[in-house]
């Protein structure tokens, strides 16, 4: 190719990369906003199912803090904790925690409970448990999950805390036991973590930035 | 273009030359997105428009572009539009977009999207690759939402559930035949089982006419030469 040509490509190159950029550019403007407000309302409607029946103020996702690893909780990623208030008083804690030895990678759930250590409700979020057997402990699929709502560690007692075949007290899922096993364990270490942690849970300032959000 | 052209292209893209189920392009998305019927129009759509908008970019600057240089123009235009139609998919279709995932920028991969351009559009003019774009686009779709909604009913007993991604307004389950189905099709052999179903029967409806056009055309000729 002679130079005058080589020249010529590099010109009509960088006029087609300027304007698709340009393209790309726009777009982004006049979406941006939109996308930002489904993510934020995505984000607290994904909290919903695991304060059923509790009174709130306020946005829950700004009170947000982030416990990087080591930590105690479930899941060796970094765990979300979103504080929950009533009139100024803590009335709940939220955990987003990972079980990790679900049947295939990690299980995103969350957890909430109340100042009493009592489980308001628990919500999975993310997995790649079978369809038709593991996938049942979705809210969407199967009320599996509601059996946990007011259940607390002294009832059943830790010991308890095992799904029936393994001598504990929930049920199990038809085909399907090391899915309920794995999120009835990070259950169990949430709530440990819950009662030796809650002061300092409580007592600590959200995560200064709101906007890096990172979805659970 | 006339209008009995554009019905022989329209024949050519939905069966002749079918990108998915003749040409076997873009099975990645064929056979990952096709759990439910509305996985596949929604990704269906989506690359429909990517093809025709990409058809159209490529016929219209073909002059300019010498040789040497097109194929990173072509995946210059169309990653563009895909990250163009994501942006739009995440603004107004944010369930569609957490259904599909990842699929969506992977239009891109889509090789029935370059193939498009660097067959015909690159050689035809814009009206002409416009046309070919939506017909090839089109079969492309078809053949999601058949796949999907054949998987759906096995696997679900349901169809058409979660159109709401599409259109908005409160979950909705759709037709529900029975409550659970046949684990087998919608677990990622079940899409290569389906789009092999969908393979033979196509060839097995070529052959038959072939046969019956070859039966008739013996006494068509036989005729003539009385």
């Amino acid at each position: 190719m002679k130079d005058s040509a080589i020249l010529k490509s590099g010109i009509t190159l960088a006029a087609i990369a300027a304007i698709c950029t340009a393209l790309v550019a726009f777009t982004y403007q006049v979406t941006e906003k939109r996308i930002e407000a489904n993510e934020q309302d995505w984000l607290e409607r994904s909290l919903q199912p695991a304060l059923s029946g509790l009174l709130y103020d306020g946005s829950v996702t700004e009170s947000k803090i982030i416990v990087p690893p080591p930590h105690d909780l479930p899941g060796s990623d970094a765990a979300i904790i979103y504080r929950v208030y009533a009139q100024g008083e803590p009335v709940a804690a939220l955990f987003v925690v990972s079980a990790r030895d679900g049947y295939s990678g990690p299980i995103r759930f969350l957890v909430g409970v109340d100042t009493e250590g009592i489980v308001t409700g628990v919500h999975v979020l993310e997995h790649r448990e079978t369809p038709g057997l593991g996938d049942r402990v979705e809210s969407a699929k199967s009320d599996w999950v509601k059996q946990f709502d007011g259940r607390s560690l002294v009832d059943p007692d830790p010991g308890g805390w095992a799904i029936k075949g393994d001598g504990g007290k929930f049920d199990q899922l038809t085909g399907a036991s090391v899915t309920p096993r794995a999120i009835i364990k990070a259950m169990k270490d949430t709530l440990l973590y819950y009662d030796t942690h809650r002061v300092e849970i409580f007592a600590e300032v959200p995560a200064e930035s709101n906007k890096e959000e990172e979805v659970p | 273009m006339t209008s009995s052209g554009f019905v022989d292209r329209l024949k050519t893209g939905l069966w002749y030359e079918n990108p998915g189920l003749v040409q076997l392009l873009g099975l990645c998305p064929v056979l990952a997105v096709t759990s439910s019927f509305v996985n596949g129009l929604g990704l269906g759509i989506a690359t429909l428009v990517v093809l025709v908008a990409s058809n159209g970019l490529v016929s219209a600057t073909r002059r300019w572009i010498r040789a040497e240089i097109r194929i990173p123009i072509y995946v210059l235009i169309i990653a563009s539009l895909v990250t163009c139609i994501e942006l739009i998919i995440k603004a107004w279709f944010p369930s569609l977009d957490r259904s599909l995932g990842i699929f969506i920028p992977l239009i891109v991969t889509n090789c029935a999207i370059v193939a498009r351009a660097e067959i015909f559009a690159a050689r035809n003019p814009v009206g002409a690759s416009l046309a070919d774009g939506f017909v090839m686009g089109s079969g492309f779709a078809i053949l999601l939402m058949a796949v999907g909604a054949f998987r759906e009913l096995l696997g679900q007993g349901s169809l058409f559930a979660r159109m709401d991604m599409l259109l908005g307004g409160e979950p909705m389950r759709g037709l529900v035949f029975t409550d659970g189905g046949w684990l087998l099709a919608i677990l990622p052999p079940g899409a290569f089982f389906s789009l092999a179903l969908a393979i033979a029967a196509k060839n097995a409806i070529d052959r038959r006419r072939h046969e019956k056009l070859k039966r008739a055309m013996p006494r068509r000729t036989r005729r003539t030469a009385e």
